[in-house]
């Protein structure tokens, strides 16, 4: 077995036993992203910063100060903030912006002696579904159709990461979860990304999006390895008012797969309009496996579920469009010609988006500005509420709830780019919980009828990732989930 | 309701995005086509409901009031397109 096959837990096993090195196991990856740079996970690649870190890994450990991730290497997402490194968040605006500070997760990450191989291509500033908004080109998905050639998408807006994972290119990765950035590339890839809950991980130092929804995430292929990762990049931040002072768990404790007892909410809602029978299919084969390991199974109510999407696709636009006002062409970023300051701006802004975040930038600001900020906000907000009291109410019946993560599995390069409300679907069941700043978690489940990966979601109460890692594990040990990408067969 | 041209335009200004006439009837169409399903959110009844303003129920976090000198001009300027001296440069915004 290649090292690169190594889940991370047995990396830090290896480690530990002096088995690996953090140079030989960094180098293997270093390789491995060499060998699969068509996929275009990687924006910048930092081998020899890379290289340093491992070396300085093997010299701490054998000091016998290793961290809990010494020399485990990861990718980061490009929405973090990396001292001296390049951070684009898939945009021209930023093409050429080099933070002089770290982001507090991914700060956390190295605190701990984890290792950077580089950065992680992704849709421009988060938005996307597809990761075909990102100004560096798409992401391909080392998943392919038996039979078929044609490219598919890695899901997004955390496509570079997904597919870095998958692709055994990174043990980890971080990324950003919106309203399903982590949870639906993560199925598409067929691996394992949680999203805790709103407030865990520290948003400072991570290019903003849509500020009351934003939060971070790791991707890696097993629960237990999630668990492992975001151990490390959770915990109180003063620099993130939203940050939460509350102890983290050893989550790694909680992934045993015992759910014996535990009411699994099975929400009627979610059954949609022309859901695919696989998709239907697997969903109940989870069910079956929570019910064989001892879980009740409840019925549950999330009756404003089907405005989850329209209430989101307000709330994050107007979000965006006040965070995105700080792209000037001035302090910053891309600055466009201009002979007046209006113009300079005017330009600077309409030359450094891309179409999708133009579009969520105008619609924000429509619904933001005079005359329509009762109708479409305050709605939104109010609407916002009921779908958070939904699930206050469901769980007064149940311990977590499951659902598919996605409608479908990855579609290919290309697909559902003319209408935007068909991308916007992708998210359909991921949204909900976002908006209730719920943790949720998505397990591969098994291959749907296409031969590629489903994912199922597990979602918790707030702040109780512990129930969300108990339930994962079952799924994961019933799903019994080997499949490997067309890729790596090659 | 029912976005014209003219109202892209001013859109546009607000949100300081240069968008060419011949652009405009284009993103009316596709601005128009995502307000119109957002306008679902009609059907629910909100009376009475209190808008979300926190996700997770906190109460705002004080700091001690304390001054505190953070030298980071070179850090701040670092990425700035155009810079002199310790300043920003603009095109002159003032007669």
């Amino acid at each position: 077995m290649s090292a690169v096959d190594l889940t991370l837990a047995d990396a830090l096993d290896r480690l530990a036993r002096k088995d690996i090195s953090a140079v030989e196991l960094t180098e293997a990856h270093l390789e491995q992203m060499a060998r699969h740079r068509s996929l275009n996970a990687y924006l910048v690649e930092t081998p020899e910063r890379a290289l340093g870190e491992a070396r300085a890994s093997d010299a701490r450990r054998a000091q016998g100060q290793a961290g809990p991730l010494d020399g485990i290497p990861l990718g980061i997402k490009d929405l973090f903030c990396t001292k001296g490194v390049e951070t684009t968040a898939g945009s021209r605006m930023l093409e050429n912006f080099v933070p002089t500070y770290e982001s507090t997760v991914t700060a956390n990450l190295w605190r701990d002696g984890a290792v950077m191989l580089g950065k992680l291509n992704m849709d421009e500033f988060a938005m996307g579904s597809s990761n075909m908004t990102s100004a560096y080109g798409p992401v391909e998905n080392p998943w392919r159709r038996p039979g078929s050639n044609a490219k598919l998408v890695p899901g997004g807006s955390s496509g570079g990461s997904a597919s870095a994972v998958a692709a055994r290119m990174a043990l980890g990765a971080t990324g950003t979860d919106t309203g399903g950035s982590i949870r639906q590339p993560a199925a598409f890839c067929g691996i394992v990304g949680i999203k805790p809950t709103y407030g865990r991980c520290s948003r400072w130092g991570t290019i903003a999006f849509a500020s009351s929804l934003d939060q971070a995430g790791p991707f890696a292929r097993t629960v237990k390895d999630t668990a492992i990762l975001l151990r490390s990049m959770s915990g109180f931040d003063r620099k993130d008012s939203t940050s939460v002072d509350m102890p983290v768990p050893d989550w790694v404790k909680d992934c045993v797969g015992n759910v014996r007892g535990m009411r699994i909410g099975i929400p009627r809602q979610y059954r949609i309009d022309g859901m695919p029978a696989e998709i239907e299919r697997v969903w109940n084969q989870g069910a079956q496996w929570l019910r064989d390991a001892g879980a009740e199974i409840v019925e549950i109510d999330l009756p404003h579920t089907k405005y989850a999407l329209p209430t989101y696709y307000v709330v994050a636009p107007a979000e965006c469009s006040s965070n995105l006002a700080r792209y000037d062409g001035v302090r910053y970023g891309h600055r466009g010609e201009g002979a007046t300051l209006t113009e300079l701006y005017e330009n600077s802004r309409a030359e450094g988006f891309g179409a999708e975040v133009k579009r969520r930038i105008m619609i924000g600001t429509y619904v933001l500005s005079a005359g329509y900020y009762d109708a479409y906000y305050l709605k939104a907000q109010q609407v916002r509420a009921l779908i958070a009291r939904d699930f206050t109410l469901a769980f007064e019946k149940c311990d977590a709830i499951l659902t598919p993560t996605a409608p479908s599995s990855a579609f290919a390069i290309g697909e559902k780019m003319d209408d935007p409300i068909a991308m916007y679907l992708n998210d359909v069941f991921t949204v909900p919980a976002s908006l209730a700043g719920l943790p949720g978690i998505s397990v591969p489940a098994g291959l749907g009828d296409d031969g590629l990966p489903l994912g199922l979601q597990i979602l918790g109460k707030p702040f109780d990732e512990s129930g969300v890692f108990r339930v994962a594990q079952a799924i994961e040990d019933a799903a019994g989930f080997t499949a490997k990408p067309a890729l790596l067969a090659s | 309701m029912s976005l014209d041209t003219s109202t892209v335009a001013k859109i546009a200004r607000l949100a300081r995005i240069r968008v060419g006439a011949d652009e405009q009837t284009h993103l009316a169409q596709e601005l128009n086509h995502v307000l119109g399903w957002i306008e679902q959110l009609g059907e629910v009844d909100t009376k009475g409901v209190e808008p979300m303003t926190s996700v997770a129920p906190m109460t705002q976090r004080l700091r001690p009031d304390v001054v505190v000198l953070e030298n980071t001009r070179e850090d701040v300027l670092a990425n700035a397109p155009e810079s002199v001296a310790g300043f920003y440069v603009v095109p002159k915004v003032v007669e």
